[in-house]
């Protein structure tokens, strides 16, 4: 699922601000007892959880577990997705001691809650830590932090990323279809100079832009025993800020606010001729752009090195079992069964879109065909050759909503004329040290 | 234009007047555009509404919108309609009781002299001040103390209080209800409360209409409690309801028509209300302020 941040999210991260302060002001206890990683038992006698998601129709595909486990019955709570609501819930929830048994987390919030004690270790529950190799390896060192003997969630969707490119255009115009960024930059120029743009920079998605430092083989955040390492503007990040940056003063690339009519209009009608974005940006595109149909075709992503194949990632959720819940044995049995079962895979697919973190995900025939949007390309292919090409050791930070609101403050600027794009990441980097140590959560400087 | 129509008078109150209409008309197209473009806008299809002149309506605008509003009704079960449903719950029951509880509570304090009075109506009055939006935090943690949360109780219960409420209240019945009419009642033998529910309510009506209004109103845009309080979709009030799916729109993009045809359905009995009890409307407004 994708971590979009929108402009609504604005103001409740203020409310979150205050609030995320009143759980840090009680120090690291759990609401529930300080029950580890180390024993994980059944419970006697029927189950009801609880399991909070935002992936439309997630209740029907609950329901084929329902009819098969009379013993384990789910009940599905729905809600605005993580950063619009649900996070905050959770937060508030788990001081209250009434968090539901699962929640649906990003991937990027995840350190959050890793980090306010809000996660069941379910390493020694049956079956979880042998389904590792089930699982793309990017997202299996997600939800386990390279700790070990941890599991804190089970991956449940991933959005590799690759090139939306408009196959028509770039060959009527004789333009090669761009494989390094290099080749990306001249394209920029000469698509441009016809009039059009090569792409769009969205100023508010942040964790776009981190997706692409993660191609670059950048690190945003690294922790150890003594403390959390915020590094906003390492050598990859200024690479990839300085390169869009480039874009952006050459006016070779748009602006528009992500997702806005006026952002689809201008892929409907032509004047965008790629987009670099996730797996679930096809079907993005396939409503937004609709006339458009069978002209767009998908190739891995521009490369900084000649030949290379690293791919970014943007968006994608884990199921986790919520801390103080009484039946965790039970919840990570159902998390696993909602992310490696075929069926649930594909109905998860058809109703909410989902592009499944499981490896088995390539055997399932919604991935498996060609996509009549895309001239009939086989477009999965090329996102599972992506998605074993993301590097498996990115961190996120503790506090990405905020990190996000002031990088995403900060690039607004930049494409004002105040500043650059470096700048926002710095500012960003600065502000993100202040909210760790206002939480209390150390930082090595 | 025609100028023998306008009436005589000194040159300047023509221009004056020319001005204040003319900000008076930017005024209400600013207000009215958005409500118009929503309305244009259930009538399009997802295609059409990126790839269609913005104001104005297609070709097959009078269909697209009746299978547009059967799609609302139909999706995930016919979740809209329940939070319609839940919503006027919510919002009629709720603005209804409010209001009872409002005027009972003004008229005591206009009306009858006991000690601490006027520390009440301060203690009341500054509860205009505190934002509901501050309040919905500690109430989720006091209503999870009781393991109401989740519940109807959650968003219905702190709905039933209006300080501003009680404060309309009090003000107006002082100004209309006379001393020497309830003594009079009390010599022909009525009791308190049958005098407050027969003679009190009538004289106070005007009040009670803009109570109930501003309640209706507040409950049924609010938001924010809902947010805190309800995790079972089926409990879910229309805006929050809309804004759940709305926070979707990047991955099931063909919600991005059903929010705006919800939108649209969701004001129609904000505005039935209003049209129908505008008049008691402005006069309770006015009272107030006369005092």
């Amino acid at each position: 699922m994708r971590a979009h941040y929108g402009k609504a999210t604005a103001a409740f991260a203020m409310v979150s601000a205050l609030t995320l302060a009143g759980c840090a002001g009680g120090g690291g206890d759990s609401t529930a007892g300080g029950e580890g990683g180390s024993s994980c038992e059944p419970s006697s006698g029927p189950v009801d959880l609880t399991f909070t998601t935002w992936v439309p129709g997630m209740d029907k595909v609950v329901d084929l577990w329902n009819k098969e486990n009379p013993d384990i019955q789910v009940k599905v709570q729905t809600g605005p997705n993580g950063n619009s609501g649900t996070y905050q819930n959770f937060f508030n929830q788990l001081q209250a001691g009434n968090a539901p048994d699962l929640g649906q987390i990003e991937y990027d919030a995840l350190p959050n809650f890793r980090v306010q004690d809000g996660l069941e270790n379910i390493a020694a529950c049956e079956n979880v830590s042998d389904a590792e190799d089930q699982f793309v390896d990017w997202t299996w060192g997600q939800v386990t932090f390279g700790e070990d003997d941890a599991v804190y969630a089970v991956p449940q969707d991933s959005g590799p990323m690759a090139m939306f490119y408009r196959k028509d255009l770039f060959e009527q115009a004789g333009i090669e279809v761009p494989t390094t960024w290099e080749e990306y930059a001249a394209a920029a120029e000469e698509i441009k100079a016809q009039g059009s743009y090569i792409t769009n920079f969205p100023r508010g998605d942040v964790n776009w832009f981190a997706g692409n430092v993660w191609q670059a083989g950048g690190q945003w955040f690294s922790n150890d025993d003594e403390g959390w390492d915020v590094n906003l503007t390492g050598e990859e990040s200024e690479q990839v800020a300085n390169y869009w940056q480039g874009l952006l003063e050459k006016d070779q690339v748009s602006t528009l606010p992500s997702f806005s009519d006026e952002w689809n209009a201008s892929f409907n009608e032509g004047d965008q001729w790629t987009w670099i974005s996730a797996v679930w940006g096809a079907s993005t595109l396939a409503t937004g752009a609709p006339d458009t149909s069978g002209k767009w075709a998908v190739a891995p992503m521009p490369q900084w090195e000649d030949g290379g194949s690293a791919a970014g990632n943007w968006g994608g959720s884990s199921t986790a079992v919520l801390k103080g819940s009484e039946h965790p044995y039970e919840a990570a049995q159902f998390a696993l069964w909602l992310n490696t079962d075929p069926e649930a895979l594909a109905l998860a697919n058809e109703l909410g879109g989902l592009y499944p973190a499981a490896k088995s995900a390539t055997d399932l025939e919604a991935f498996s065909g060609g996509v009549e949007y895309f001239g009939g390309q086989k477009i999965y292919d090329v996102f599972a050759e992506a998605s074993s090409n993301v590097d498996p050791n990115f961190t996120w930070g503790p506090t990405m909503t905020q990190t996000y609101t002031d990088v995403s403050d900060g690039f607004g600027k930049a494409i004002g004329g105040d500043g650059t794009l470096m700048d926002a990441l710095a500012s960003g980097e600065e502000a993100t040290v202040e909210s760790l140590k206002s939480q209390s959560i150390p930082v090595k400087e | 234009m025609r100028r023998g129509n306008t009436p005589r008078g000194p040159r300047h109150s023509i221009m004056s007047r020319t001005a204040a209409m003319l900000i008076m008309g930017v005024f209400t197209l600013y207000f009215l555009t958005p409500i118009w473009w929503l309305l244009v806008s259930s009538t399009k299809t997802g295609g059409q509404i990126t790839g269609t002149a913005p104001l104005w309506f297609t070709m097959e605008s009078i269909p697209t919108f009746f299978s547009n509003i059967g799609r609302l009704f139909t999706y995930s079960d016919g979740v809209f309609g329940r939070w319609l449903l839940n919503s006027a719950i919510y919002a009629g029951l709720g603005a209804l009781l409010g209001t009872i509880i409002a005027a009972m509570c003004g008229y005591a304090l206009a009306k009858y002299e006991f000690k601490g009075r006027e520390a009440i109506f301060n203690i009341v009055l500054s509860g205009v001040l505190v934002p509901a939006t501050a309040l919905a935090l500690p109430l989720f943690l006091i209503f999870s103390e009781v393991k109401l949360t989740n519940t109807l109780w959650a968003v219905f219960l702190p709905s039933l209080v209006s300080p501003f409420g009680v404060y309309l209240a009090r003000i107006y019945a002082a100004a209309s209800v006379p001393g020497e009419l309830l003594e009079a009642a009390r010599l022909d033998g009525s009791g308190e409360i049958r005098t407050f529910f027969t003679v009190s309510t009538r004289l106070m009506a005007p009040a009670l209409v803009t109570i109930f209004l501003f309640q209706f109103v507040a409950i049924w845009n609010n938001f924010f409690l809902p947010l805190i309080m309800l995790r079972d979709q089926t409990l879910f009030p229309v805006t929050l309801g809309l804004y759940a799916w709305n926070s979707q729109i990047s991955q099931i993009p063909e919600l991005r028509v059903l929010v705006i045809v919800g939108a649209l359905v969701s004001i129609l009995p904000l505005i039935a209300a209003f049209l129908a009890l505008q008049r008691f409307w402005s006069s309770g407004l006015g009272a107030g302020s006369v005092k």
